[in-house]
C-alpha cells in the first residue's frame, strides 16, 4: 500500500507553514509555494527606503529554490525577502535525511542548501555545493564567533561533536577539504543554532529533574521517548550513558566501535525493560507524545516544548546538570549558481544576517547568528527576555502576535551565554557512522 | 501478409511486454545491479562486492525483522480471511435484494475513500493511555489502571493491518460468492447437510479463488508495509520495509537494493507456495 502513502510534496499543497508552534513540517514534506501568493505584490524602491541597507536592484524577480529542515524554512522570510530584496524564493521543507540525500543526488533541484553542518560535513566532500567568498558579504564580521574558531567568549572550551567552525571553512574555492582555521572560503553560513535538552511535563512528574540520567529512571517506565534519527538519537543515549557512569566518551561526537557497542547494549536493554513508550521521529510526533500525556520525558526540541505549551499544558525545556547537546545550521550555495543567480544569493546571504530574520529567529526561541544585528530589530523587553534570560516585563509575543509567555515569565536555561557556554557536544556524524546505523537499526529492531 | 498473419499475436502482446519491460523488469534490475554496489555516508560507489548480501543475511536484525513481518502477515492474514469471509457471505447469502447488496457492498468500500495514513492516525487518539478507549474503561471502573498495550504495541499494528485490508479480502470473495450456482446451495441443504457442512464442503472451495487473491493481497501488502507499522508502533518495532526504509533514509542505497531483492525473493516464494495449492486460473 506504499502508494497510497501520499507524498504531501506531491500533492500541490498550499500550506503556508508560518510559526513553529503550528509547524508540522519540521519532517513532512510541505511544499510551500511563496512566490505564487506574493504575485501581486509590488517592490518599487521606496519600500526598501528606511532600511539600513541598499540592496542591489537589478536582482528583482529573481528565483531562488531552497530547501531545508522546516525549523528555517518560514514563509515569513520568503515574504520578507521578497520585500526587500525583490527576490523570489521558493522553499521546500523536507527532515534532515531527506535534505542530506537531495544536496547529493539532485544537485540541481536546488539553488540555496538550508542544512546543518553535521550534514554539511557529510555532503559537503561530494561537490554539490560551491564555497562562498566571504570577502562578498559585508555582514561576515557580524557572525558570531562561535562559528568562526568555535569560542563563545575568548576563553569558553569547544565542545565534543561537529563544532560548526570545523566544517565551516574549506581551503579554496574549488576545494571540499574542510580547513582547520578560517579562511575567505566558508562552505555554509551560519543562520540558527540552539542547545537541545530534555523536554518534561513538570505536571506528571513531581520530582526535580536535573541529569540526562532521569530519562532511565524506573519511575518513568513506559512514559519516556527518545528520537529516532540515528546521528542525533545516539547523541542523546551518549548524554544519558555518560550521566549514568556506565561509559566515558573520548568524543561522543565520534565515538569507537566499542562505545558505540555498549551505548546501544544499553539501550537494547533499557527497551526490553519498557522504559520507552515510543520513538519519534518527526517535531509533530513528539509534540503529540508530550501533549497526550503518552510521555512525560522525552528528548525534545525548543520549538515543540513551545508548542505543547501553546495547548495550554505545561511543559520545560529542563536545562540539565551535564549539558546540551547543540546543532547549528547554515546556508550554502549549490554548485550550479552563477552570473546573476549568484550575485542574488549572495545578496540574499547578506540580508539573512543583516538583523531581520535573525530577531524572527530568536523569537522563535533559537539563536540568530549575527546577535547584534537582530538585536536592532527587537524590543528591549524581547532582547531581555530571549537573549539575556531575564524575566519579561510585558507579555512575549511569538512573531505572529500570539502570547507565547506571560510577563514575568523567564527563559528555561537563562540567557544565551549560560545555555551556549554548557553545551556538551554537537550533532556530528562520525566516522565510524555505518557501523552506528547498523548498530542503531538493530536496537530498533530488537 | 503471411508473415503479418504469422505473428500478429506477437504485435498484440507488444504493448503490454514493451510496459512491463520498462516499468517492471527494468527497475528491478536495475535494484539488483545496485544491490551489489559499494557506499560510504554520502555516495553510491560502482563496484561489485557481496558485502552487503553478507551482512544482510548474518545479521541477527534480519532475522527478527522477518519473523516480526512474517508474524504480522500471518496474524493480519488469518483475521482478515476470517471477517472478510463472514462478511462476503453475509452480504452474498443473506442478503436477498440485490439493490440492499450493491449498497451494503458500496458501505464497505467508503471508509477506502479516505487516505490509508488518515484512517490509520485516527486509531491513536482512540487507544492511548488517556484515549477514549481507557477514559471509558475508567469512567465505568472497570480497570483502575490505563491499559497499556492498546497502543504503541503489535496490538495496534495488526488492528491497524486489519482495518486498513479487510476490504482486499471482502471483494474477490464476495465476487467468487456471487458466482456459485444458488442450486448447489439448495442441493445440499435438500441433501441434509447443516448450515455448516453447506459452508465447509460446497461454497468454501468454491471460493477457493476468491480467498487466494485476497491474501495474495493483503500477503504482499503487509510484508512490504513500513509506515503502518512504524507508527502503530510508535516506532518501537521493526519490520522489513521499516529496516528498507530506515536504510534509504540514510543514503545506504545499496543496502536498501540487496534487502529489497531479499525480500522480493522471500515474497515470490510465498506467493508460488499459495499457487502450489490453488490454481487460480481454473477457478477464474
Amino acid at each position: 500500500m506504499k502508494d497510497d502513502v501520499k507524498n504531501p510534496s506531491e500533492a500541490t499543497l498550499s500550506e503556508t507553514v508560518s510559526a513553529p508552534a503550528e509547524n508540522k513540517g519540521m519532517s513532512r514534506r510541505t511544499f510551500i509555494k511563496a512566490a505564487g501568493a506574493l504575485s501581486g505584490a509590488a517592490v518599487g524602491s521606496g519600500a526598501i527606503t528606511g532600511f539600513p541597507m541598499i540592496w542591489a536592484q537589478n536582482i528583482k524577480n529573481i528565483t531562488l529554490r531552497q530547501f531545508g529542515t522546516g525549523v528555517s524554512n518560514l514563509n515569513a522570510i520568503a515574504q520578507k525577502a521578497k520585500e526587500d530584496l525583490g527576490i523570489n524564493l521558493e522553499l521546500t521543507a523536507l527532515d534532515s535525511d531527506a535534505v542530506a540525500q537531495r544536496t547529493v543526488t539532485q544537485p540541481r533541484s536546488f539553488d540555496i542548501a538550508d542544512i546543518e553542518y553535521w550534514i554539511c560535513k557529510k555532503v559537503f566532500p561530494a561537490g554539490t555545493m560551491q564555497a562562498m567568498d566571504t570577502h562578498r558579504l559585508k555582514n561576515f564580521d557580524k557572525i558570531a564567533p562561535l562559528f568562526i574558531n568555535g569560542k563563545l567568549t575568548p576563553d569558553s572550551e569547544i565542545a565534543q561533536g561537529t563544532a560548526p567552525h570545523t566544517v565551516g571553512f574549506v581551503e579554496s574555492a574549488s576545494s571540499t577539504q574542510f580547513a582547520d582555521s578560517p579562511t575567505r572560503w566558508m562552505t555554509l553560513v551560519p543562520t540558527i543554532y540552539n542547545a537541545d535538552t530534555l523536554g518534561i511535563r513538570p505536571d506528571l512528574i513531581n520530582r526535580p529533574i536535573t541529569h540526562w540520567r532521569d530519562i532511565m529512571d524506573p519511575e518513568f517506565r513506559g512514559k519516556t521517548s527518545i528520537l529516532n534519527i540515528p546521528a542525533i538519537g545516539i547523541m542523546d543515549a551518549a548524554m544519558i550513558c555518560e550521566s549514568m557512569g556506565e561509559i566515558t566518551y573520548a568524543d561522543k561526537g565520534n565515538m569507537t566501535r566499542a562505545e558505540i557497542d555498549k551505548t546501544i547494549e544499553i539501550l537494547k536493554e533499557a527497551k526490553s525493560q519498557g522504559q520507552f513508550r515510543a520513538f519519534w521521529k518527526s517535531f509533530d510526533e513528539s509534540v503529540n507524545l508530550m501533549s497526550s500525556g503518552e510521555v512525560v520525558i522525552q528528548s525534545m526540541w525548543s520549538p515543540a516544548v513551545a508548542a505543547v505549551r501553546s495547548k495550554g499544558i505545561e511543559c520545560r525545556y529542563q536545562p540539565l546538570e551535564e549539558g546540551y547537546r547543540s546543532w547549528g545550521g547554515g546556508i550554502g550555495l549549490a554548485k550550479h549558481l552563477s552570473g546573476i543567480e549568484l550575485d542574488a544569493a549572495y545578496e540574499y546571504i547578506d540580508w539573512y544576517l543583516s538583523g531581520w530574520v535573525g530577531a524572527y529567529l530568536n523569537r522563535q526561541g533559537y539563536y540568530s547568528a549575527a546577535p547584534s544585528t537582530s538585536k536592532q530589530f527587537m524590543t528591549a523587553d524581547e532582547w531581555n527576555y530571549w537573549i539575556e534570560g531575564k524575566p519579561a516585563q510585558g507579555d512575549i509575543l511569538s512573531p505572529e502576535g500570539k502570547v507565547m509567555e506571560k510577563a514575568g515569565a523567564v527563559r528555561d536555561g537563562g540567557s544565551y551565554w549560560e545555555r551556549m557556554s554548557s553545551v556538551a557536544c554537537w550533532n556530528s556524524v562520525m566516522d565510524e557512522n555505518k557501523y552506528m546505523l547498523r548498530k542503531w537499526n538493530e536496537f530498533i529492531a530488537s | 501478409m503471411r508473415f503479418f498473419s504469422q505473428y500478429i499475436s506477437y504485435f498484440q502482446a507488444a504493448p503490454l511486454a514493451l510496459i512491463i519491460l520498462l516499468f517492471l523488469l527494468f527497475p528491478v534490475l536495475t535494484i539488483l545491479v545496485v544491490s551489489f554496489w559499494d557506499y560510504d555516508s554520502y555516495r553510491l560507489i560502482p563496484d561489485f562486492i557481496t558485502e552487503n548480501y553478507e551482512f544482510l543475511l548474518t545479521s541477527p536484525v534480519t532475522y527478527s525483522a522477518y519473523l516480526k513481518t512474517l508474524f504480522y502477515a500471518i496474524a493480519t492474514l488469518v483475521i482478515t480471511l476470517l471477517i472478510g469471509f463472514t462478511v462476503a457471505y453475509y452480504i452474498a447469502f443473506y442478503i436477498r435484494n440485490s439493490f440492499v447488496q450493491s449498497l451494503l457492498f458500496i458501505a464497505c468500500t467508503v471508509p477506502f475513500l479516505t487516505s490509508n495514513i488518515i484512517r490509520m492516525i485516527s486509531w491513536i487518539p482512540l487507544l492511548g493511555r488517556n484515549g477514549l478507549v481507557n477514559s471509558a474503561l475508567l469512567e465505568t471502573h472497570i480497570i483502575d489502571e490505563p491499559i497499556e498495550w492498546l497502543l504503541y504495541s503489535d496490538f495496534s499494528v495488526i488492528l491497524a493491518f486489519v482495518h486498513l485490508y479487510t476490504l482486499f479480502v471482502v471483494v474477490p470473495v464476495f465476487n467468487s460468492m456471487m458466482r456459485i450456482d444458488r442450486n448447489l446451495v439448495e442441493a445440499a441443504i435438500d441433501s441434509g447437510a447443516s448450515a455448516m457442512q453447506t459452508i465447509t464442503h460446497v461454497i468454501l472451495p468454491l471460493c477457493k479463488s476468491g480467498l487466494a487473491i485476497g491474501s495474495i493481497f493483503v500477503m504482499t501488502l503487509v510484508m512490504g508495509d513500513f509506515i503502518t507499522v512504524t507508527m502503530m508502533s510508535g516506532g518501537l518495532s521493526a519490520s522489513v520495509g521499516v529496516l528498507i526504509r530506515n536504510e534509504i533514509s540514510l543514503l545506504q542505497y545499496p543496502a536498501a537494493a540487496a534487502n529489497a531483492i531479499v525480500l522480493l525473493g522471500t515474497v515470490l516464494i510465498m506467493l508460488s507456495v499459495m499457487f502450489r495449492f490453488i490454481n487460480i486460473k481454473k477457478e477464474l
